[in-house]
């Protein structure tokens, strides 16, 4: 019975080694395309729109009713001059997390064609001048990222539920892989 | 090939794929609608005309605004923000807009509408240039669809004009 065990045992190695091979082969051609094609979309996008960030989750209810938190917010940025009534998305020195709010008051230099402009969230009492730098009065051209030009409601709760809570993250992440290993063919 | 996760994965695309296909069709039965607003902006009284105590002339007035933009609204449409906007230009300015009211319409219902109000943000100048100064009231729309493009568009009303000194 001594060569039949040994059989059984090399037929168990074959397998787990062809099912090790499977598996990870499968895993980093599938993660490698999601990553290389997302990608890949995420740069034609900025080409396409000419923003650095052409797409963003609304994340605060400063735009309510008009935007939820939740919302995803297609931007674009052309040379068009800035107007009163545009929703803009702009970032603060020193701040990380874009805004976007309508602006309210624009001040266009002649000579220049430099622009001072305030913004407003529509939901806020007040203009936006408590969330500028430590005395900014005004936003100017180099300031905002882009126009809000059209939206999505909902579709950016995945993001918020990403980020605020990674463990759904991981559990995603992992179930992926089970799935990926699971479906071999 | 017919496994429970790759008819998952199949339906997932495709409802994907049918929803995203929906909300551009929605979007762009947006562009049929007929759309003829109107409005009229009357000043009822200058209030007040002043320096500031650190430079820049202010104003305060009192508007009578009536407008009748129900026919902005179609099925697709969650909500429109309209403003009143003083337009003018100055010697160092070639623009200068200030938002002075503003409001946001929900549905068809209230979309005519006729207010007197005095102005909701300050109209604040960079300068010493409002005496005397001639300016465009504009009333502009912003029409946000519960899916898609964002459409604005105004109306330019001009011939409105300051008091000569501060008062």
């Amino acid at each position: 019975m001594g060569w039949l065990g040994e059989t059984v045992d090399s037929v168990k190695s074959i397998q787990i080694r062809q099912l090790l091979t499977q598996a990870i082969s499968l895993v980093c051609c599938l993660i490698g395309m999601i990553v290389t094609s997302s990608l890949i979309i995420w740069k034609a996008l900025i080409c396409v729109t000419g923003s650095e960030s052409p797409v963003v989750v609304v994340l605060s209810e400063s735009m309510e009713p008009g935007f939820q938190r939740g919302d995803i917010l297609f931007l674009h940025m052309s040379k068009d001059p800035i107007r009163a009534g545009e929703i803009v998305v702009f970032n603060i020195d020193g701040r990380d997390i874009p805004i976007v709010h309508r602006v309210i008051k624009v001040h266009e230099r002649k000579n220049t064609g430099e622009v001072d402009v305030l913004t407003k969230g529509d939901n806020n009492p007040g203009d936006d001048r408590l969330l500028y730098a430590k005395g900014q009065l005004w936003l100017h051209r180099h300031h905002i990222m882009g126009r809000a030009v059209g939206f999505l409601p909902y579709v950016g709760w995945v993001t918020i539920i990403m980020t605020e809570k990674p463990i759904i993250k991981y559990i995603l992440i992992g179930a992926l892989g089970l799935l990926v290993i699971s479906s071999r063919d | 090939m017919h496994s429970f996760g790759y008819r998952a994965n199949a339906l997932l695309t495709f409802s994907v794929t049918a929803l995203a296909f929906i909300c551009a069709i929605a979007s762009f039965s947006d562009k049929f609608s007929n759309q003829n607003p109107s409005a009229e902006i009357q000043i009822l009284n200058i209030n007040r005309l002043k320096k500031q105590s650190y430079g820049n002339d202010e104003v305060s007035l009192t508007l009578d605004i009536s407008a009748d933009l129900q026919s902005l609204f179609t099925w697709n449409t969650k909500q429109v923000f309209a403003f009143v906007a003083a337009e003018y230009e100055t010697s160092k300015n070639s623009l200068n807009q200030v938002s002075l009211w503003d409001v946001i319409i929900p549905d068809k219902e209230h979309a005519k509408f006729r207010i007197q109000t005095s102005n909701k943000y300050r109209f604040i100048d960079q300068g010493h240039n409002l005496r005397g100064r001639e300016f465009n009231l504009t009333l502009h729309w912003h029409v946000m669809p519960k899916t898609g493009k964002m459409l604005a568009d105004k109306i330019v009303m001009p011939g409105y004009s300051l008091p000569d000194a501060y008062k």
